[in-house]
């Protein structure tokens, strides 16, 4: 790539911002004239003096965002392990699907009739993570991971309200959970109780015991969780809560281990979220949209987020079924507006449609095969805490006997070898984790040069750890001034003072 | 089919080297009655056969692209210039993840950068964030980021029953743990009611008076006044506009507005049956360290370069976990630079043509359909793109009738406001020509005369 260096106070810039590329009365867009008569304006004092928008020409625009993506890691182009995160490939498919002008070209708002393909396409959507999950009901409305845990325990709150059960306050959180978990808890008022972890990784019993009482809303579990462990206990974990009236959330990041495996619903959990960008294979798009629809056992159904479709007229032999809303009578409300990441639902049916039941065993098999024989290739050169067998990621300490580098360093170096780092310092219970998940859709070829870079990074720790601590050396930018940009909070940019006279 | 590499030989290479026989092998921690379920699932399509399946389903629809569209209400049919699209398929960005490793994600975080710039240029705020799921759920964000200024001593939110219905359905929601008093959201109250109505119910204890520009009903006000009394009561102001008319309107940042949020969707975000869509949040800086959301600083990195990284972390939940303000994680990254992309293309100039066609075939078709008999304009107050028209006949009976012509009708304010039976809300933008208007009328004309 051509480095355009500018000199600006003896920082290089490598792409100048949208705003130092405008030129005043250039545009790359134009529309035609009016064929209306023009109206008069609003009173001069409503209206805006100067809109302070860049002005660019269309190849100029290409030009920047091109030059922009070079410098994005991406599964697209490398391997992508970021535990928890599930980046496995986005089949292409799915993109043209979601495109198709049937579906992308309609309005939220328009009549179910003219509408019946998108209905059609969200009922079996919800028909199927029923099946897959083993809940009574779905609702497709939430935006995301968070917001889907968000709508979880508003749904817990309003079950024991309606039973007149006002004392329940408490929601019981693992120590390994993601920050989501209290976050969600908090924001709707409830008090956080965090239960610790055994010495093999599991929720510890005896605690989770002890913190049961007639105070607790439920338990959110990660299962697999953040360490990757299938929880060894986890029938008597849902006991217990349930013995005290509480009820048990699932989160759904990891259920790309379960898939074909496990139905949550079967064990007794009585509501989950879906990440479809983590599990379904909806892009990441550089941090959204996700979507994160919530499944209920039937003891919840009712509490659902509104509305949710419906078969509103049954089909019969000459005619297909009349899809609608249906608004549950104990709904929480709605918890965005309009019916959820639409798009987002379509790309996840193309994918399941495409995979059938034996296509989702396989999916969950091989990523935990992945991630099985990662740890077994990398055991004996990075401490494994919790060593046993694991679902579709482990956990490994990135440290290095005698020597002093951090997980940090292993991360920053990774970069160097053209591999995305893994998650790091995350679960927050392992001391400098490296939480590696590298899912189903890598072969063999690139998971032994992920262990090989890791193992001579290791060798590296020893011989060269100023090699680590510098890195990464081979991208196009180098580790980040984090405090200058805490400190000095520059958080935008606009066209230069002397615009107009350029 | 599935996207799984492995050849058979390499799955048993890979199944000795863990010291197991089958991949059944692995999974002995899962309770073995409830192990292996056989999913009632349809068997796997190939590509080929799931591209008909899906092309049918579209089919069955009918678009904006074959019906003619008067229909807003909060989502709305604008022109997408092809650049913006061709930008979001490069895989570099759309299959990245939240750029948590600057050296290998500035794309993103440039990218990112430049949209918050983008978004407090057309509100005439000083900061944003890397945006929120939709339009609704930055309005909750914003009771949230105002709950933890206040620190929860403030109890109570006055909301304009002229903000979008769905956005108060979902503050309602949102609210329901927090302890917190929700106070004009009626939709029975007096809809003809000046902005300054609403300061009777602000008191002492108000943390937020949250209004929409142009509100729910197309309708333009200056809510300084509004403003400057909500500040003498120590309470914040929250605007949710729609971003296409900051390109022609007096910003709430010049209005004296804490916090300026909305829908992104007009911004080159296609309808998609409602979303995935943009929600952008705007504020003084202030707040700043109260504001939920992704948020990137300009930095410099060990080579002296230029650089962005994602900043104030410890204000989000994966640090600050239950004390956190909100509980958000990703934001709508491809939908963010989706807007940045359009507003790059379209520049000051292209922006202000999309406002200002949008204004005028609007005033163009509200001018001609109150010249029918039985119509009227509801409101008189001036408007942007949107306006309610009053009809002599229930507003599904005409969009019935509008429907048989191709034409996609406004939206029944009377679902929401039983004041505003047989009303409809009719929007207009740059997409719809003269002869579209011109028919509108008159297949209107002909349903009264039937």
């Amino acid at each position: 790539m051509t480095e355009i260096t500018l000199e600006m106070q003896d920082v290089k810039i490598v792409e100048p911002l949208i705003y130092e590329l405008s030129s005043p009365g250039r545009t790359g867009v134009t529309f035609p004239d009016s064929d209306v008569p023009l109206a008069d304006l609003p009173d001069d004092a409503m209206l805006r003096k100067e809109l302070p928008l860049p002005e660019l020409a269309e190849v100029d625009v290409v030009r920047h965002y091109m030059h922009l993506s070079t410098f994005n890691y991406n599964v697209d182009g490398g391997f992508y392990p970021l535990g928890s995160c599930t980046m496995k490939y986005n089949p292409k498919i799915n993109e043209d699907t979601a495109r198709l002008p049937g579906f992308a070209f309609t309005h939220p708002l328009q009549p179910i009739e003219t509408v019946q393909g998108n209905l059609a396409l969200m009922f079996t959507l919800q028909e199927w993570l029923k099946e897959i999950s083993g809940f009574a009901a779905v609702s497709l409305q939430p935006a995301a991971g968070a917001h889907g845990e968000l709508t979880g325990v508003l749904i817990m709150r309003a079950y024991h309200k309606s039973r007149g059960d006002a004392k329940r306050i408490k929601m019981l959180i693992p120590d390994s959970a993601h920050g989501t978990n209290p976050a969600s808890s908090g924001m709707s008022g409830l008090e956080i109780v965090q239960v610790p972890s055994d010495e093999k990784g599991n929720v510890d019993l005896n605690a989770l015991k002890e913190a049961c009482d007639e105070t607790v809303v439920g338990l959110m579990l990660t299962n697999p969780n953040t360490l990757g462990l299938f929880d060894e206990h986890l029938e008597e974990v849902v006991k217990t809560i349930h013995a005290c009236g509480g009820l048990v959330y699932g989160d759904g990041a990891n259920l790309n281990a379960l898939l074909g495996i496990l139905r949550p619903g079967d064990v007794g959990i009585d509501l989950m979220h879906f990440n479809l960008h983590k599990t379904f294979s909806t892009p990441h798009g550089g941090g959204g949209p996700g979507s994160g629809p919530v499944g209920v056992a039937p003891h919840l159904v009712d509490f659902l987020p509104a509305p949710i479709v419906s078969i509103v007229e049954e089909g019969d032999d000459d005619l297909p079924p009349l899809y609608g809303f249906y608004d549950p009578p104990k709904t929480i409300g709605r918890v965005k507006a309009f019916h959820g990441h639409f798009g987002m639902h379509v790309r996840a049916f193309t994918y399941i449609a495409m995979h059938g039941p034996d296509g989702l065993r396989q999916i969950a098999e091989y990523a935990v095969l992945n991630a099985n024989y990662l740890q077994a290739r990398l055991r004996g050169t990075y401490p494994i805490p919790y060593d046993r067998i694991c679902m579709h990621e482990f956990v490994a300490e990135g440290r290095v006997e005698g020597s002093d580098i951090r997980a940090l360093d292993i991360a920053k170096r990774l970069m160097d070898y053209n591999f995305h780092p893994p998650t790091n310092y995350f679960p927050l219970i392992v001391h400098e984790a490296l939480m590696i998940e590298p899912t189903e859709t890598e072969n063999k070829r690139t998971l032994d040069r992920f262990a090989e870079a890791l193992v001579q990074i290791a060798e590296e720790a020893k011989s060269n750890p100023d090699l680590l601590h510098d890195a990464p050396h081979t991208t196009p930018f180098g580790r980040m001034d984090e405090v200058k940009a805490a400190r000095e909070l520059v958080l935008c940019c606009w066209l230069p003072e002397d615009y107009k006279n350029q | 089919m599935t996207y799984i590499p492995h050849s058979p030989l390499e799955r048993d290479e890979m199944l000795a080297t863990i010291g197991v026989k089958s991949l059944e092998d692995l999974f002995k921690d899962v309770p073995a009655k409830h192990r292996f379920p056989q999913l009632d699932l349809p068997p796997a399509l190939t590509e080929m056969e799931v591209a008909a399946e899906l092309q049918g389903l579209a089919d069955a629809n009918d678009s904006t692209r074959e019906l003619v569209s008067f229909l807003g209400a909060g989502a709305y049919n604008h022109y997408i210039p092809s650049v913006v699209d061709h930008i979001l398929r490069r895989g570099e960005f759309y299959t990245a993840y939240t750029p948590y490793q600057p050296e290998v994600s500035q794309g993103t975080l440039q990218a990112i950068f430049e949209y918050q710039s983008l978004m407090t240029s057309l509100t005439g705020m000083e900061v944003s964030n890397a945006s929120h799921y939709d339009g609704a759920t930055a309005v909750a964000e914003a009771v949230n980021m105002v709950y933890a200024i206040f620190r929860g001593k403030r109890t109570r939110v006055v909301i304009s029953p002229t903000v979008h219905p769905e956005y108060r359905a979902t503050l309602r929601t949102y609210v329901q743990g927090m302890g917190l008093e929700l106070a004009g959201d009626d939709p029975t109250s007096d809809l003809e009611a000046s902005p300054e109505a609403l300061e009777s119910l602000v008191d002492d204890n108000t943390a937020l008076v949250i209004v929409q520009y142009p509100d729910f009903f197309g309708r333009i006000y200056d809510y300084t006044s509004l403003i400057e009394f909500a500040h003498q009561k120590g309470a914040l102001v929250c605007v949710a506009v729609n971003p296409i008319a900051m390109a022609m309107l007096k910003t709430p940042g010049e209005m004296g507005a804490d916090i300026v949020v909305g829908e992104g969707q007009p911004l080159g975000i296609p309808l998609s049956y409602g979303g995935p869509y943009l929600g952008f949040f705007t504020t003084r800086k202030q707040y700043v360290h109260k504001m939920a959301g992704r948020l990137v600083g300009e930095t410099v990195d060990s080579r002296g370069q230029r650089a962005y990284v994602l900043t104030l972390t410890a204000r989000e939940q994966h640090i600050k976990r239950e004390r956190a303000t909100s509980n958000i994680c990703t934001n709508q990254g491809l939908m963010a630079l989706a807007s940045a992309v359009y507003l790059s293309v379209l520049g000051q100039t292209g922006l202000r043509q999309v406002a200002e066609l949008s204004y005028h075939k609007a005033h163009y078709a509200a001018q001609e359909l109150s010249k029918i008999k039985g119509f009227g304009l509801c409101f008189m107050d001036p408007y942007f793109h949107e306006f309610s028209l009053c009809c002599p006949k229930p507003v599904s009976e005409l969009n019935e009738h509008l429907l048989e012509h191709g034409i996609l009708g406004g939206y029944d304010l009377g679902q929401d406001y039983p004041a505003l039976k047989d009303h409809m809300l009719i929007a207009v933008t740059e997409m719809n020509t003269k002869e579209e208007i011109d028919a509108l009328v008159e297949v209107l004309k002909e349903a009264v005369n039937d």
